[in-house]
C-alpha cells in the first residue's frame, strides 16, 4: 500500500515535475514566441511605415539606382516585344516581323545585360500590365512601341547627367542610340518620314530628355509592380 | 542668337543652373529680364563668364568637345544643304522631305553649338571648306558622284550619320557630370541616331542590304574607304558581360552587336572626316 501510495505519490511528484517542466517549457516557448512576436510587430510597424512613405520595389541610390531604373525600363520593353513576337498583329509583313524580332532581341540583350551588371543589386522581375494593348491590332502595337521607344530615349537622355561613373555613362550612350534607331523605325512603320518629327525633336534640333520621376509616371500605366524611385539621384 | 533658349533648355535638365550661376535666383531672373529688354547681343559675354565660374576648371575640355561637335555639324549641315539644293539628286516627295528634315536639324545643331561656345566666352571655329567626294580638295575622291548619283549620296549620308552617333558617344565621358552640356550633347546624339536609322531604311528601300541598326562591323556599302566608321562595332562584350547567348537567351552574335552602338575617339573621327576637309 505504502509502496503503492508512495509509488503513487512518486508518480504524482513525477507528474507534477513533468507539469512543471512542461509549463516551464511552455512559458519559455511563450516568452520566445512573445519575443519573436514583439520583433514581428516592430517589423510590421516598420513595414507599414515603409508602405506609406515609400512603397514598392526600391531602385536604390546612386549609379546602382540609375542602372536599376534602366533595368526596369528594359524589362518593360522586352516583355512587350516578346508578346508582340509571340503572336504578331494581323497583317504583319515578313519585313515587319523580322525587324520586330530584332528589336525584341535587342531589348532582351539590354535587360539581361543590366541584370548581370547589377548582380545582387538588381531589382527583381517586374509584373507588367498590357491590358490596354490589343496585340492583334497593328495600330495598337506600333502605337505602344512608339510610345515605349520615344520614352526610352528621353529617359536615357535625361538620366545621363545623373551618372557618376564614366563607364556606365558610355554604356547608357551605347544603348540609347539603339533605342533611337528603334524609335525612328517604329515611327516610319506608322508613318514614313515621322522618324524625327516635331513631336520628339524641338526647334533646336534636340530630342527630349525626361527625368526618372516623369518617365516612371508614364511607364506606371504598364507596370503593375510599384516602383519606388525615392532614392534616385536628382542632380 | 539662342542664348535665352539655351538657358531655358539648361534649366529643364539642370534645375539648379540658376543657383550654379548665381545663388540669388531672383537676381538672375532680373538679370535676364534686363538682358532681353536691353540687348540680347550683350548677354553672351556676361553669360560666358558666369558659365566659367559655375563649371570651373573643366571649361577647356567642354570647349574642345563643343568645337569638335560644331565641326562635325558643319560637315553634315553643308552636306545636306548642298544635296537639297542640287536639282534632280533627291526624288521629290518622301525622300526630299526626309532629307530636308535632316538638313534642318543639322543647321539647328550648328546654331546651337555656336551659341554654346559663345556663351563660354569662346569663339566658335570657322566652317572648314569641304570636299564631299572625300578627295581632300581634289573633288575626285571615292565619292565623286556624291551629288550626281542618289545611291552614292545616301551611302555617304549613312556614313556621316553612323559616324556622328559614334563621335558624340565617344565624348560623353568628357562631359561626365557636366549637367546641361552633357544633356544637350545626348539630346543631339539621339537625333543623329534617328537620322541614321531613317537613312538606312531609305537605302534598304533602294535594295541595299542594311537594317536600321549596325550589324557586326558591316558597313553595308561595300567600300573599304568607309570601313573605319564601322570597325569596333562588332563588340559583343559590354562592361565584362558577354551578350551573345547571355543567361541562356537566344541572343545571336549579330543581335548582340546590334543592341549596342560603339563609341569612336576624337582622333578616330578626325581621321575619318579628314578626306572630306580641305
Amino acid at each position: 500500500m505504502n509502496m503503492r501510495n508512495s509509488t503513487k505519490s512518486e508518480d504524482q511528484a513525477l507528474l507534477k515535475e513533468q507539469e512543471f517542466f512542461s509549463s516551464k517549457l511552455e512559458r519559455r516557448s511563450f516568452l520566445r514566441f512573445a519575443g519573436a512576436g514583439a520583433a514581428g510587430i516592430a517589423l510590421v510597424a516598420a513595414g507599414c511605415k515603409k508602405d506609406k512613405l515609400e512603397a514598392g520595389v526600391n531602385l536604390g541610390s546612386g549609379d546602382i539606382g540609375i542602372l536599376n531604373y534602366a533595368y526596369a525600363l528594359e524589362q518593360l520593353e522586352a516583355a512587350f516585344y516578346i508578346q508582340v513576337a509571340t503572336s504578331f498583329y494581323t497583317g504583319a509583313t515578313q519585313a515587319e516581323k523580322d525587324l520586330l524580332i530584332d528589336v525584341r532581341d535587342h531589348e532582351i540583350a539590354h535587360r539581361e545585360f543590366f541584370k548581370n551588371a547589377l548582380g545582387s543589386n538588381a531589382i527583381g522581375g517586374l509584373e507588367v500590365n498590357f491590358s490596354s494593348i490589343n496585340f492583334t491590332d497593328r495600330t495598337s502595337v506600333l502605337g505602344t512601341a512608339k510610345a515605349f521607344e520615344d520614352l526610352g530615349v528621353s529617359a536615357y537622355n535625361g538620366a545621363g547627367f545623373l551618372i557618376k561613373d564614366a563607364g556606365y555613362l558610355t554604356i547608357a550612350g551605347k544603348i540609347v542610340s539603339v533605342e533611337a534607331r528603334h524609335a525612328a523605325l517604329i515611327r516610319d512603320l506608322i508613318s514614313n518620314g515621322s522618324f524625327a518629327n516635331s513631336e520628339v525633336i524641338d526647334a533646336m534640333g534636340m530630342e527630349k530628355s525626361r527625368m526618372p520621376i516623369e518617365v516612371l509616371g508614364i511607364a506606371s500605366a504598364f507596370i503593375k509592380t510599384k516602383i519606388n524611385a525615392n532614392d534616385l539621384p536628382t542632380s | 542668337m539662342n542664348i535665352l533658349n539655351i538657358l531655358d533648355e539648361i534649366e529643364k535638365v539642370d534645375g539648379e543652373v540658376y543657383e550654379r550661376l548665381n545663388p540669388r535666383r531672383k537676381a538672375m531672373k532680373d538679370f535676364f529680364n534686363f538682358g532681353t529688354k536691353v540687348a540680347a547681343a550683350a548677354v553672351p559675354l556676361a553669360l560666358g563668364s558666369m558659365f566659367k565660374a559655375a563649371y570651373g576648371q573643366t571649361t577647356a575640355t567642354v570647349e574642345q568637345v563643343l568645337q569638335y561637335a560644331l565641326t562635325l555639324e558643319y560637315l553634315e549641315s553643308e552636306f545636306y544643304i548642298k544635296a537639297v539644293a542640287t536639282a534632280g539628286l533627291i526624288p521629290a516627295g518622301a525622300a526630299l522631305g526626309a532629307i530636308t528634315t535632316i538638313r534642318d536639324h543639322e543647321s539647328q545643331h550648328v546654331t546651337f553649338f555656336r551659341s554654346a561656345i559663345t556663351s563660354l566666352g569662346k569663339t566658335p571655329v570657322s566652317k572648314p571648306t569641304f570636299d564631299f567626294t572625300a578627295g581632300n580638295g581634289s573633288g575626285t575622291g571615292p565619292f565623286s558622284k556624291v551629288f550626281t548619283d542618289y545611291d552614292t549620296f545616301l551611302a555617304v549620308s549613312q556614313v556621316f550619320e553612323d559616324t556622328g552617333v559614334r563621335a558624340f558617344k565617344g565624348q560623353a565621358p568628357n562631359l561626365l557630370r557636366q549637367g546641361a552640356v552633357l544633356t544637350a550633347a545626348l539630346n543631339v546624339h539621339s537625333v543623329e541616331a534617328r537620322h541614321a536609322s531613317h537613312i538606312r531604311q531609305m537605302r534598304k528601300a533602294r535594295g541595299a542590304n542594311v537594317k536600321p541598326w549596325i550589324t557586326g562591323k558591316d558597313n553595308g556599302i561595300g567600300l573599304a574607304a568607309v570601313q573605319a566608321s564601322y570597325d569596333g562595332e562588332e563588340l559583343d562584350t559590354q562592361a565584362g558581360v558577354k551578350i551573345t547567348g547571355i543567361n541562356g537567351q537566344a541572343i545571336t552574335f549579330n543581335a548582340a552587336t546590334e543592341a549596342f552602338d560603339e563609341p569612336l575617339t576624337m582622333a578616330q573621327v578626325l581621321a575619318i572626316v579628314d578626306p572630306f576637309i580641305v
